[in-house]
């Protein structure tokens, strides 16, 4: 009889443990099903091609146009961008913290870039607002004096929105290649020492090399923080969907989400839902990618 | 060999000490930038900061600005978010590491909680505004928020706990077996406690990324900033709209009421601080219990 009692507990907490470690399966399901049922309707009423390809975004308008290409391309080209300035700045400063420093100044530089990383998104965008968009404006107006095409955007731009995202992304690709870099094994560095390298031909041409898959981590996890932020740049790149070019006020796909969503209604609305499932196809990738990589260092390992 | 004659020294690599100047310009920038923040920060916001100011609901009625409401919407979202994800996620770790045998099923949880992780805060945002808000007509409230916050920290408190898990050796787990404790009472009595310090710096971690999150939140939580009107009231909040501080900061940044904004971002940027500090104490009180 108490065995038999005992026997139950056992179940049902297993069954409970089970039903726990369902829950990340049943959410990621039902994400991607929603995803997918929310954003399909629109491109079949506007048309793939229209919709995806087109240039014009008006849905308030008489006829209203919903080309969201403009839109695509911007975080396409703001997130690489973001990444080329931002990975070889992280790359340096992990480099800085596992070979160059000694101790005490390795233990102020990394807590500040785990620091970095706790800072709320928001507070980012408010000080891109308060202090990169006005040197924006002023730039601006250097580099466009005297013309009478280009629409002034009082300094939210694309670029402003570069730089903030390339700050961001700081702290994921620093910590990931710190702990890389320290994996690499001490007898490939203390070969390369020997063999008469000097330290820094060692770091660029042996460890960093050695730590690949692990940046490699690093940076794909970097570019998927650029691509999903939404709004620390919705307060700095301005508020209308335009080719990305630098000093372009733009929109990005998770922008054109946190701006338009509030009031949008109707066919907008659904082809907002279209804009948030092209975002999350991208993340999807980004996450198969990311696994591949993994499996890669694994596997090298 | 004497030092002198050594190849070594007497080879000159200017482009070692270009690598060099980069490297400490790059490392110089990362901790000029925090410390740039938290100045700004501390001199924009520290005049808008004050009793009144942390105390008192914006109105325009009795002349006051004040985030008492955000700080109490905040407070809420965290533990109604923490009631469920805490157990939840601590009971997906016990079963990944003490329960399944590696195998299909737990490469496919361990690959979802992954993505989960991946997701960038918005889709969740949008995922939840669909999901709780409309299909369940729970609407903008705070239970819609924590719901999808919920979602979100879940892979953080998973994996802290796994991790605590994995450190426990398995000297416990058959002596406890061996002594004839059942495995829901070893993992009660001997598993949890054990794994404690990493479950507690998961659940921290995950406060913090509540306390930071806002573009999940927009769409679910709402943006209103009222206290409860009364005691009855205090239940009945958690299915009313209510902005947390990083909803309330974007909502003054963007109407240009920057004083208010900075005075918010103080505050966050204190709580952050805080428990960013209390996260490492643990850390290294864990690491002590280990060796």
């Amino acid at each position: 009889m108490n065995c038999n009692a005992k026997h139950i507990v056992e179940t049902i907490a297993k069954v409970i443990f089970f039903i726990c470690a369902a829950v990340a399966i049943v959410a990621v399901l039902c994400i991607t099903g929603y995803m997918f049922t929310k954003g399909t309707p629109a491109l079949a009423k506007v048309g793939v091609i229209d919709l995806l390809f087109g240039t014009a975004w008006q849905p308030t308008a008489q006829t209203p146009s919903y080309g969201i290409f403009y839109i695509i391309l911007t975080s396409i080209v703001g997130t690489a961008v973001a990444i080329l300035v931002g990975v070889p700045i992280a790359l340096l400063t992990a480099v800085f913290i596992t070979e160059i420093a000694n101790k005490k100044l390795a233990a102020i530089v990394q807590p500040a870039v785990e620091l970095l990383a706790a800072i709320p998104s928001v507070i980012y965008g408010l000080l891109g607002m308060m202090i990169l968009n006005p040197v924006m404006f002023k730039l601006e107006r250097i580099v466009f004096r005297g013309s009478t095409t280009h629409q002034f955007t009082g300094g939210s731009n694309l670029l402003s929105a570069i730089i903030v995202l390339a700050i961001m992304i700081l702290p994921t690709v620093i910590n990931i290649s710190v702990s890389s870099i320290r994996a690499v094994p001490d007898h490939l560095k203390s070969a390369s020492l020997a063999l008469g390298a000097t330290h820094i031909q060692t770091i660029f041409k042996v460890m960093i090399p050695a730590a690949r898959s692990g940046i490699m981590t690093g940076v794909v996890l970097g570019i998927g923080r650029a691509l999903g932020e939404a709004m620390a740049i919705n307060m700095v790149a301005g508020g209308s969907v335009n080719i990305p070019l630098p000093f372009n006020s733009v929109r990005f796909l998770t922008t054109q989400l946190v701006s338009e969503m509030s009031y949008a209604e109707g066919l907008h609305r659904e082809v907002l839902f279209t804009v948030g499932l092209v975002l999350f196809i991208f993340i999807m990738i980004i996450n198969l990618i990311l696994a591949q990589v993994e499996k890669k260092g694994a596997v090298e390992k | 060999m004497t030092e002198q004659n050594s190849i070594r020294v007497k080879k000159k690599h200017p482009a070692d000490a270009v690598m060099y100047v980069a490297i400490y310009f790059c490392a110089a920038i990362s901790v000029a930038l925090l410390l740039g923040i938290i100045i700004y920060v501390l001199v924009k916001g520290v005049r808008s900061v004050s009793w009144e100011f942390l105390t008192s609901v914006t109105s325009v009625l009795k002349g006051t600005t004040g985030i008492a409401g955000n700080i109490v919407n905040t407070l809420y979202i965290i533990i109604i978010t923490m009631l469920i994800a805490t157990p939840v996620g601590v009971g997906a770790a016990v079963y990944l590491n003490e329960y399944a045998k590696p195998g299909k099923l737990v490469s496919i949880i361990e690959f979802t909680t992954e993505t989960l992780s991946g997701i960038p805060s918005i889709i969740f945002g949008l995922f939840g505004m669909m999901f709780f808000g409309q299909t369940l007509h729970l609407s903008y409230s705070i239970l819609t928020g924590s719901f999808t916050l919920v979602l979100m920290v879940l892979p953080l408190i998973t994996r802290n706990t796994q991790e605590a898990l994995k450190t426990v050796p398995d000297s416990y787990r058959s002596g406890a077996i061996g002594l004839g404790a059942g495995k829901w009472h070893m993992i009660r009595t001997i598993l949890l406690p054990s794994a404690m310090p990493g479950i507690i710096t998961g659940v921290i971690l995950a406060v913090g990324r509540i306390v930071g999150e806002s573009a999940a939140l927009l769409f679910t939580a709402g943006s209103s900033g009222m206290l409860p009107k009364g005691f009855s009231d205090i239940l009945n909040k958690a299915t009313q709209s209510g902005g947390t501080l990083t909803i309330q900061l974007y909502l003054s940044a963007t109407k240009g009421e920057f004083a208010t904004a900075f005075g918010i971002a103080l505050v966050l940027l204190l709580i952050v601080l805080g428990i960013n500090f209390l996260t490492k104490a643990l850390a290294k009180k864990f690491d002590v219990n280990k060796r």
